[in-house]
C-alpha cells in the first residue's frame, strides 16, 4: 500500500514536471522541469520493480538493523563529486593561465565553470561527505536504526538531484549570482523540502536513541544542520519573473542584501565546511586513534562558542565597502575572538592522540585526519588576521583570499574527509582492511605537497597583486596598470594549476583504491611502518 | 557546569532549541538595523531605476558570472579612487536586487566603467578580449552579438521589480518592450521616451548592427552607464553621516 501511494506522489509529481515543462516561460526552466519529469519517472519505475503485490510477504528489513546502505551510496557519490569537483577546479585553474582554454563557447566560459566548481566541491563533495557520515554517527553514536523508515533515501536522491539540478543550471547560466548560494529559486524550495527530511531523519533518529547522552558529534551535525536551513532560506528569498520562469529578483538589494548574502556566505563556511565536518573529527579521529576525545569540558566550551561567534563573522567579507563601519568592526572583532574557539577545536582533536602518536608513523589514515586538523588550524589562524580590517585592504579582492579557501577546504574538508572515507569503507563492505595503505600514503603525500603548492602560489600571487595595485612612485602616480598585474599572475596561475592537479591526482588514486577494496582485493605490499632492523 | 550541561545534552529538544537561538543573535543584531541607519538608506540624487534594456543587460551580466571577476565596490582608498573614481555609495547599488559588489578582481573594478570606453571598445573587447589587452584572461564573449535580446517579458521583469521595491512607475511598465527596442534604435520615434523616462540613459545602437537588439546591446548598454548616475559635483558625504 506504501508503495501504490508513493507511486501516485511520484506520478503526479511526473505529470507536474512535464506540464510545467510544457508551459515554461523560458527554456532554461524547460530542461530543469524536464529532468524533474525524468527523475520521478525513475522513482516510479524503481518502487514498482520493488513492490510486491502479494499481501502477506513478511517485511525482509527488520526495525533494528543500522540503515547503511545509503551511507554505502553516499560514499559512492562523495568520491564521484570529489573527483567531478575537483577536475572542474583544475580546468577552470588552467583557464585562468591559459585563456584560450575557455574554449569560446558559453557553456565552458569560466563565468559558468566557476559556480559549478565551488558547488560540486562545498555541496556535492562535501555534502554528501556530512550526509553520509551523519547517517552514519547518529546511527552508531545512539544505536538505533535511522528514523522515518527510507525517508533517509530520499534525502539522498533528492539531493543528487538537487545537485544535477543546480549543475545543469549553472552551465546554462541559470544563477542567482549569490557565492555558494547561485542556484535558483525553484531549486532553492527542492533543496528546502530535502533539507527539512535530512533534519527529520537526524531528529528523529536522536529522539529515539538507546543512549542517555547525546554524543558530541551529533551536537556539531544537528547545529550545521539547523542553521544551514536558517541560512539557506533568508539569503534565497526572492520574487521570480514567472513561477514558470528560470529568472527571479532577490528581495533585498544593495547593503542590505550584500550583508545577508556574506552573512550566509561565511557561515556556508562555518556551517557546512566547519561544524559538520567538525562533527567528522569528534566521531572518526577517537575512533581511528582508539582514544577518547581529550577534554569533555572543551568540548563543550567548543561548540557553544564557536556556533555563537560564527554567525557574527560575515561583515568581514564587506571590509571598507558601502557597509556602516560599526558592522564591519563588529565583524572584525568576532572574526579574532573565533581563533579562540577554532584552536579550542584544534587541540582537542589533536590532543585526542596523546599517547597514540606512535601511529602516525604507521597508520597513514590517521597521519590524514592529523594533516586535516592542523590545516584546520592554519587556515582559522589565517582567517582571523585577513579579518583585521589593515590586511583586509590588502588581501580583499586578491588571490590570497582563494589560497585561504582552498587551505580550508582541500586541507581541512577534503583530508577530514578522505580520512573517515579510509575508516569508514572497509567497515561499511565488510572488509578487513583496504586495498592498500602505501596507496593511502600515495594520496596523502600527493594531496599535502599539492595544497602547499596551492597555498604558496596564491599567498605570493595575491600579496604581489595587492601591492601592484597601490604602488605609487616618487612623483605620486600609481606605478602599474591593471592589466601589468594580470601579467604578472601568470606564472602562479600556472604553478596553481599543478597544485590542484596533484590533489586531483590524490582523489584518483583514493578512487581507486576504494574499487579495489569494495571488490574484496587485497595489494601484495610491505606493511607501513616497518622499522628496517640495524645493520 | 558539566552538570547543568548534562540536561541539554539529554535532551534532543533542548539541544535544537538552544543552538537555534545561539546562532540566530549575530544576524539579527547586525543586518536588521540596516533597513533603518540612515546611511544605508540614503537617497542620493541622480539615482533611477536601470532602463528595461539596461535591466536585460544586467541579466546577462549575472548570467555569464562577470561578478566572479569583476567586482562593482571602490573602496575608499588613494589608489582605488585614483584607478576607478570616486568611492561607491551605498544608494548606488539601492536598485540592485542581487547586489553585484563582487568579491574578487581578477578583472578591474566596473564600478564607473560607464563613459569610459567608446561602444566599439566594449564591443571589440567582449568578442576577442585579447585583442584589446594582450594580457586579458577574459574569456571571449562574441556569442553575444548573435543572439537576439528577449524583449517579449520585459514587463514582467519590471513587474518583479516593483514587487521587491524598485519604484517603476505603471507607464515604465506598460512600455517596457517598446523602450528596450527604442534604446538600441536612437532614430525610433520612442528614443526620446526613453531619455525622459530614464534619465542620463544612452540611446545608441550599442552593437554596431541597427537590425537586431541584440544581448551585446544590452551588456554595452548596462557596461556604459555603470556609475554614472550620481552627480559628485553635487554629493555631499556630510549629510549622510551616521
Amino acid at each position: 500500500m506504501i508503495s501504490l501511494g508513493k507511486m501516485a506522489i511520484y506520478g503526479v509529481v511526473f505529470v507536474l514536471a512535464l506540464l510545467a515543462a510544457a508551459k515554461a516561460h523560458d527554456s532554461l526552466f524547460a530542461v530543469s522541469a524536464i529532468i524533474f519529469a525524468l527523475a520521478s519517472a525513475i522513482a516510479i519505475i524503481v518502487t514498482a520493480r520493488r513492490t510486491s503485490f502479494s499481501t502477506n510477504v513478511a517485511q525482509a528489513v527488520s526495525g533494528d538493523e543500522y540503515l547503511d546502505g545509503v551511507v554505502r551510496a553516499g560514499m559512492i557519490a562523495t568520491m564521484f563529486w570529489g573527483i567531478t569537483g575537483f577536475l572542474v577546479g583544475v580546468t577552470i585553474a588552467s583557464q585562468l593561465a591559459f585563456p584560450a582554454l575557455n574554449l569560446e563557447w558559453a557553456f565552458t566560459n569560466f563565468g559558468r565553470l566557476r559556480p559549478l566548481h565551488t558547488s560540486a566541491v562545498v555541496f556535492a563533495f562535501g555534502g554528501n561527505a556530512l550526509i553520509a557520515t551523519s547517517f552514519y554517527v547518529v546511527q552508531r553514536t545512539n544505536g538505533v536504526r535511522l528514523a522515518f523508515g527510507n525517508l533517509a533515501w530520499f534525502v539522498f536522491w533528492g539531493y543528487q538531484l538537487f545537485i544535477v539540478l543546480a549543475a545543469t543550471g549553472y552551465l546554462m547560466g541559470v544563477t542567482q549570482s549569490r557565492e555558494y548560494a547561485e542556484p535558483e529559486w525553484f531549486v532553492d524550495i527542492w533543496l528546502t523540502i530535502v533539507w527539512v527530511a535530512y533534519l527529520l531523519v537526524f531528529l528523529g533518529t536522536l529522539y529515539k536513541r538507546k543512549e542517555p547522552h547525546i554524543y558530541v558529534a551529533n551536537w556539531f551535525y544537528l547545529s550545521f544542520i539547523v542553521t544551514i536551513a536558517m541560512l539557506h532560506i533568508v539569503n534565497n528569498m526572492a520574487v521570480p519573473v514567472s513561477f514558470l520562469g528560470s529568472k527571479s529578483y532577490s528581495l533585498f538589494s544593495g547593503v542590505q542584501d550584500a550583508l545577508t548574502q556574506w552573512w550566509y556566505g561565511h557561515n556556508a563556511v562555518g556551517f557546512f565546511l566547519t561544524a559538520g565536518f567538525l562533527g567528522m573529527m569528534y566521531y572518526f579521529v577517537p575512533k581511528q586513534a582508539n582514544r577518547p576525545v581529550y577534554s569533555y569540558r572543551l568540548s563543550i566550551i567548543h561548540f557553544w562558542s564557536l556556533i555563537f561567534m560564527y554567525i557574527w563573522a560575515g561583515p568581514h567579507h564587506l571590509h571598507y565597502t558601502a557597509l556602516p563601519d560599526w558592522a564591519q568592526t563588529l565583524g572584525a572583532a568576532f572574526s579574532i575572538m573565533l581563533w579562540m574557539p577554532s584552536w579550542g577545536g584544534m587541540i582537542n582533536g589533536l590532543m585526542t592522540l596523546s599517547g597514540a602518536w606512535d601511529k602516525l608513523r604507521t597508520d597513514p589514515i590517521i597521519r590524514m585526519m592529523v594533516i586535516a586538523v592542523a590545516f584546520y588550524g592554519m587556515s582559522t589562524f589565517e582567517g582571523p588576521m585577513m579579518a583585521i580590517k589593515a590586511v583586509n585592504s590588502l588581501s580583499h579582492y586578491t588571490d590570497w583570499t582563494i589560497g585561504h579557501v582552498h587551505s580550508g577546504a582541500l586541507g581541512w574538508v577534503g583530508m577530514i574527509t578522505f580520512g573517515s572515507m579510509y575508516y569508514l569503507i572497509p567497515k561499511l563492505w565488510n572488509r578487513d582492511g583496504l586495498y592498500s595503505l602505501r596507496l593511502v600514503n600515495w594520496h596523502f603525500w600527493l594531496a599535502t605537497l599539492g595544497i602547499v603548492v596551492y597555498a604558496s602560489s596564491m599567498w605570493v600571487s595575491g600579496i604581489m597583486q595587492g601591492l601592484m595595485w597601490r604602488e605609487y612612485d616618487a612623483q605620486g602616480f600609481l606605478v602599474y596598470s591593471f592589466a601589468e598585474s594580470v601579467a604578472a599572475m601568470h606564472p602562479f596561475y600556472v604553478i596553481r594549476a599543478i597544485g590542484g592537479t596533484m590533489y586531483l591526482a590524490g582523489g584518483l588514486i583514493m578512487a581507486w583504491n576504494f574499487y579495489q577494496t569494495v571488490k574484496g582485493n587485497k595489494r601484495n605490499e610491505a606493511p607501513m611502518g616497518v622499522v628496517v632492523k640495524a645493520a | 557546569m558539566l552538570e547543568k550541561h548534562e540536561r541539554i545534552e539529554k535532551s534532543a529538544t533542548l539541544l535544537f532549541i538552544l543552538s537555534f537561538i545561539v546562532v540566530t543573535i549575530g544576524g539579527l543584531v547586525e543586518i536588521a538595523p540596516l533597513f533603518y541607519l540612515k546611511n544605508t538608506i540614503e537617497k542620493v540624487k541622480g539615482m533611477r531605476p536601470y532602463s528595461p534594456l539596461e535591466l536585460a543587460g544586467r541579466n546577462v551580466y549575472i548570467r555569464e558570472g562577470c561578478y566572479l571577476c569583476h567586482s562593482q565596490m571602490i573602496r575608499p582608498f588613494r589608489d582605488e579612487v585614483e584607478r576607478y573614481g570616486h568611492y561607491s555609495l551605498a544608494a548606488e547599488s539601492m536598485y540592485d536586487h542581487p547586489f553585484q559588489w563582487g568579491s574578487k578582481r581578477t578583472g578591474p573594478d566596473l564600478a564607473r566603467v560607464g563613459n569610459r570606453y567608446s561602444d566599439k571598445w566594449h564591443v571589440q573587447h567582449l568578442k576577442n578580449p585579447q585583442a584589446v589587452v594582450p594580457e586579458s584572461v577574459m574569456p571571449s564573449y562574441a556569442f553575444l552579438a548573435n543572439t537576439d535580446v528577449r524583449t517579449d517579458d520585459a514587463a514582467m521583469h519590471l513587474t518583479a521589480n516593483v514587487r521587491v521595491g524598485v519604484p517603476y512607475t505603471k507607464e515604465m511598465i506598460e512600455n517596457a518592450t517598446k523602450d528596450m527596442i527604442a534604446q538600441a534604435n536612437p532614430d525610433s520615434d520612442g528614443a526620446d521616451d526613453v531619455k525622459s523616462r530614464y534619465p542620463k540613459a544612452h540611446v545608441r545602437d550599442f552593437d554596431g548592427n541597427p537590425k537586431r537588439v541584440t544581448e551585446m546591446d544590452a551588456l554595452v548598454a548596462y557596461l556604459q552607464m555603470l556609475g554614472t548616475l550620481v552627480d559628485f559635483k553635487a554629493y555631499k558625504a556630510e549629510d549622510n553621516l551616521r
